[in-house]
């Protein structure tokens, strides 16, 4: 769908999470690294329950998340202690982050506060021990540039990680707390972002910036993304959860496509004078001798509620493969119920005749549509009177709310928008005041700017305009620079493909090759580099010795050059030069210096890689020469 | 901060120059420890501000905000009544609060958590309370357990034998964790009860969604709905919040700075262990694990006399005997010693303890081991403090042997008797 950002009055605002690379966690000293969960030396069982805010109110987030009523498994480390297990008050806030979040907030122009307080955010999904993330606010007030305009950064905050989700068993939720209190900053920018194309940049730039500082954490999971959205005659929408920059645009583009046409139902319903019937029916009867097996599963009991007009609504794909039905689903799903509806039955065993009986049930139109939950009484009761708020909702306006985002860039029903009420000041940490002298400290040690970068690798490395910007916004170019210098005869052209272009092309290779881009690290290509400037293989070979290194990062570039079987004498390679060379004396007579390049390509077929081109142009010419003066 | 033209609750607006711009704040004035202006924004994050190269304008003053948000709750809800109705078959029980964790929030005069709650919000927070018995609540004090003293635990004993005589058929005291054992003990000792009297606490605060308060306080109820008739202490049993253990108050120690599960029973096994469901408080059950006094089996009486100049020394190596000479002088009426070991303190001790006896200053002998009983037979410096006319403190933990010695001072000036019932298990506080 082809959307005109403009015409829909399309705002998007982003949420950056960054895990930042400091010695200890947030609000202890326990180191900052995950571990293998089978590791986990304690596990230990709790429950949480709802608390007021600070001005007496109850977040409305909160108050649902309690309504699951649920268990939280929580395992632990011999490198986890009391803090996380919430058995012991925090220590004080981390100065090493407090001291990378002002860095950060000063390269996105902001505003730091004078004294920074620690809040509780009230999160009662158990992803906390304690029943609230801590969260400081740092800075205010900044902004960046990009191509279509100037976006503003609001927010700066510093908090703790949350614990990681491995299962769920029943009604207990399992949480691993490694990455508990590990510290991240959250960036926010204002709802500045106009296309969904903008604000896949904006995250780029946001994260090229973290990464500039060199002191924030690499690798999946360690920056997460959230989005909020809205259009026009929309609502706010915010998408938690996005890992993968590249779905950015992806999930702008959706959220807007759904608002588009929830609004386009909510008229449709309107028009029909839909009417959602508070009615909750015991439908078990119908299902007596049912062959349904998810029927049978839940004990054969089955309950339902009537749409009035509401059918086709459900069938209709609002986002990539999720209709409305799937709106309503996520909602008894959090009541552990699956949700069926006669604009999708008959199916899941359940026949032509038990869905014309539902309908009976209920004297239905054939506008009206039946929505069942196969459950017992009380989660099936549950279940369905959220389904039937979501259904008014949808006649009256698009609720604001927290989503989940999918891997196919499309979004599921989390839970309200929380809000101020769940903010609290945490008591066990005294506010921190930031002194001018500390401010002033880390403005003088701030990381270079990529415009002042880009021009000293023009000067210094004399890389062009289009190379000199690639390698100066690339993650890798401290990398970059530690090979130039320590390596001679290496071009500087060379390294920057091999970080950029030639790492691009083995990760897309990776899809259908097994090849773990990510498996290299920076000694792997200072050890190519540094072999490279030995003249041991030729610099054509260096794709073919990281996509092997990638496979086998265990290995030494010396050992991989060898079972590639780049490894050459060059007494051999004159010699294999010197057979060509013998076996074309009739063709080089007749061609005299023409015949070079032809024997060229002949030579190279044999020795690509091994040998650099150079030396063997080198070493052909000579022989071509001798064969021409002989002769 | 009214120098200023503002006061805490106000909506202000500030305007902060900076080197290079004019940042805007807008928020409500919170209470701040320093000298900077604290703000709650409307994110509903705080914010501290110098107030320097500021310009501050009051947008709303706390009053109007007031009345704005009188005008909004008018319309949803109406000042629930605090009065409740009985419910029959349920029992009735008396929460004495007395403050701590359990009934803390934050106080913004210190900006750390202070106890505030009264006995109607523990009511209001943990509703299921409601659903075990009939409840009555009753502020005796709001403080910190180590602002305690030996004469509040007086006014608390008076307290809860008269909530009993008045019909109550458990009693539930509320308490900070810090000296609740040395409450348990006294009341162990001042009230010889005819119904269960629990002390519970939380060592993480009742103001966020971990404490356990909810879990100690409804297998508090539980317990104090039993047919047990002692003074018990009823918290966490372990760092999950899957049991309680219900522990004898003249045996229980706080033996953790910070962890939920910090109570544990000294020279016995807890009196039994209480099984948690948060998700059906129906489910939860007992089970005992020694023998107990039964409700009917006493009769309830009060003796609340204490001698309050009582003292507690713990001896350490190279510790100077002027120590113990110290609160002779100052007219100390009985002297626990925390000894090595067995239970003993240096050679050089001896001569001062001697003096203190025959002074009329019964010295009380317990162990820093805390663990195992004493007995001053085996080595010299034990022998000679046993010439000296020591009283071996048995397995009593020397704050429980403490509480004792005030409460038999209290009852007793005589030496012999004194060294009778220092030796006479009177509450279960001396075990083996």
């Amino acid at each position: 769908m082809e959307i005109d950002y403009h015409k829909i009055g399309l705002k998007a605002g982003l949420e950056i999470h960054q895990q930042l690379n400091t010695r200890t966690k947030l609000f202890c000293k326990c180191p900052t690294t995950l571990r293998d969960k089978k590791e986990s030396t304690l596990p230990f069982k709790r429950y949480l329950r709802v608390s007021k805010g600070e001005m007496g109110e109850v977040d409305e987030a909160a108050l649902e998340e309690e309504k699951y009523s649920r268990t939280f498994i929580y395992k632990g480390y011999d490198s986890t202690c009391l803090v996380e297990n919430d058995e012991q008050p925090p220590r004080e806030l981390n100065r090493e982050a407090i001291d990378i979040s002002l860095e950060v907030a000063l390269l996105l122009n902001m505003n730091s506060a004078d004294e920074v307080h620690t809040m509780r955010k009230i999160v009662i999904d158990g992803s906390n021990t304690c029943g609230f993330q801590r969260t400081a606010l740092v800075a205010t007030d900044g902004g960046i540039e990009t191509e279509e305009g100037g976006v503003g950064v609001d927010s700066l905050c510093l908090e703790e990680d949350a614990a990681s989700k491995i299962e769920t068993e029943g009604d207990a939720v399992v949480y691993s707390l490694d990455r508990l209190g590990i510290p991240l900053v959250e960036i926010g920018t204002a709802p500045d972002i106009k296309t969904a194309e903008q604000a896949r940049k904006v995250a780029e730039q946001l994260g090229m910036i973290l990464r500039s500082t060199d002191k924030v954490k690499r690798g999946l999971g360690t920056i997460r993304q959230d989005i909020n959205v809205s259009i026009a005659r929309g609502a706010r929408v915010e998408i938690k959860g996005v890992q993968n920059l590249r779905l950015i645009g992806k999930i702008v583009e959706n959220e807007a496509v759904r608002q588009i046409k929830l609004i386009e139902l909510r008229e449709k319903l309107k028009r029909r004078r839909a009417d959602v019937e508070r009615l909750i029916e015991d439908l078990s009867g119908v299902f007596a001798n049912t062959s349904s097996k998810v029927i049978k599963k839940a004990g054969g009991k089955v309950f339902g509620v009537c749409l009035r007009g509401f059918s086709g609504i459900l069938g209709t794909e609002i986002q990539p493969g999720r209709r409305f039905g799937s709106e309503l689903a996520d909602f008894a799903n959090k009541y552990g119920a699956g949700l069926m509806h006669t604009d999708e039955l008959p199916a899941y065993g359940i026949k032509e005749a038990e869905v014309a009986q539902l309908k009976r049930t209920f004297n239905a139109a054939e506008d009206d549509c039946v929505v069942i939950v196969a459950a017992e009484r009380e989660r099936a009761e549950s279940a369905l009177k959220v389904v039937l708020r979501r259904a008014e909702e949808a006649m009256r306006e698009i609720p604001k709310e927290t989503r989940r985002a999918l891997l196919n860039g499309s979004s599921a029903y989390m839970r309200p928008l929380p809000g101020a009420a769940r903010m609290y000041p945490e008591t066990d940490v005294p506010p921190v005041e930031i002194s001018l002298q500390r401010l002033k400290y880390i403005k003088s040690k701030l990381p270079e700017t990529f415009e002042h970068r880009k021009a000293r690798y023009k000067e210094k490395f004399g890389l062009n305009d289009e190379l000199a910007d690639k390698i100066s916004r690339n993650p890798n170019f401290s990398l970059f620079e530690r090979i130039m210098e320590s390596y001679e005869n290496i071009p500087a052209t060379l390294v920057v493909r091999t970080l950029t272009d030639t790492l691009a092309e083995l990760m897309q290779e990776g899809v259908g090759v097994e090849v773990e881009v990510e498996k290299l690290e920076d000694q792997h290509f200072m050890d190519v580099f540094k072999l490279l400037s030995a003249n041991a293989f030729g610099k054509e070979a260096v794709p073919d010795i990281l996509k092997f290194l990638a496979n086998k990062p265990e290995m030494s570039v010396d050992k991989a050059i060898e079972e590639i079987g780049l490894r050459v004498d060059m007494e051999e390679v004159e010699r294999l030069i010197e057979d060509i060379v013998n076996s074309k004396l009739d063709f080089i007579r007749e061609k005299g210096a023409r015949a070079l390049g032809p024997l060229m390509g002949v030579v190279m077929k044999e020795l690509r890689g091994k040998v650099d081109g150079k030396v063997i142009n080198r070493i052909l010419e000579e022989k071509v020469k001798e064969v021409q003066e002989g002769g | 901060m009214q120098k200023l033209g503002f006061v805490e609750g106000d909506r202000i607006r500030i305007r902060k120059k900076t080197d290079s711009s004019v940042v805007v704040y807008e928020g409500i004035i919170m209470p701040a420890a320093s000298r900077n202006v604290v703000i709650k924004l409307d994110t509903g994050y705080n914010i501290g501000i110098r107030p320097e190269n500021v310009e501050i304008e009051v947008i709303d003053t706390v009053e109007a905000l007031k009345e704005l948000k009188e005008l909004k709750k008018g319309t949803k809800e109406r000042k629930q009544s605090t009065i409740r109705k009985a419910k029959e078959g349920l029992p009735f029980l008396s929460i004495l609060s007395t403050g701590g964790t359990i009934a803390s929030k934050v106080d913004y005069r210190t900006g750390a958590v202070s106890p505030q709650f009264s006995t109607e919000d523990i009511l209001e927070a943990i509703p299921e309370l409601a659903q075990i018995a009939n409840i009555k609540g009753k502020v005796i004090y709001s403080i910190l357990s180590e602002n305690m003293r030996a004469e509040y635990w007086r006014k608390l004993a008076a307290e809860v034998y008269t909530e009993i005589k008045n019909g109550a058929e458990g009693i539930i005291v509320t308490h900070g964790t810090d000296t609740m054992g040395y409450t348990a003990a006294a009341l162990s000792f001042m009230v010889r009860t005819s119904v269960p009297v629990i002390l519970v606490g939380s060592q993480r605060s009742s103001d966020r969604p971990s404490s356990d308060a909810t879990m100690n306080a409804i297998c508090a109820a539980k317990v104090a709905c039993s047919d047990l008739a002692e003074v018990v202490v009823v918290m966490h049993g372990s760092t999950s919040d899957n049991f309680c253990f219900i522990h004898r108050g003249t045996k229980v120690r706080k033996l953790h700075t910070s962890a939920r599960d910090a109570f544990q029973s000294v020279n016995d096994v807890p009196i039994g262990k209480v099984y948690y469901d948060a998700s059906n408080i129906e489910r939860i059950r007992f089970e005992f694990l020694s023998a107990y006094t039964k409700r009917g089996e006493t009769e309830l009486e009060l003796s609340d006399q204490l001698e309050d100049k009582c003292c507690l020394v713990k001896f350490y190596p190279g510790a100077d005997p002027a120590i113990l000479d110290s609160f002779v002088e100052q007219g100390y009426k009985g002297i626990v010693l925390e000894g090595t070991g067995l239970g003993h303190v240096s050679a050089e001790w001896i001569p001062s303890v001697a003096r203190a006896i025959k002074g009329g200053i019964p010295v009380v002998m317990t162990s820093q081991c805390l663990y195992g009983t004493i007995c001053d037979s085996v080595y010299d410096t034990g022998r000679d403090l046993l010439r000296a006319g020591i009283i071996e403190g048995e397995d009593m933990l020397p704050e429980t042997a403490l509480v004792k010695l005030m409460w038999v001072l209290g009852q007793t000036t005589d030496m012999e008797e004194v060294k009778r019932l220092m030796h006479e298990n009177i509450a279960g506080e001396i075990k083996w």
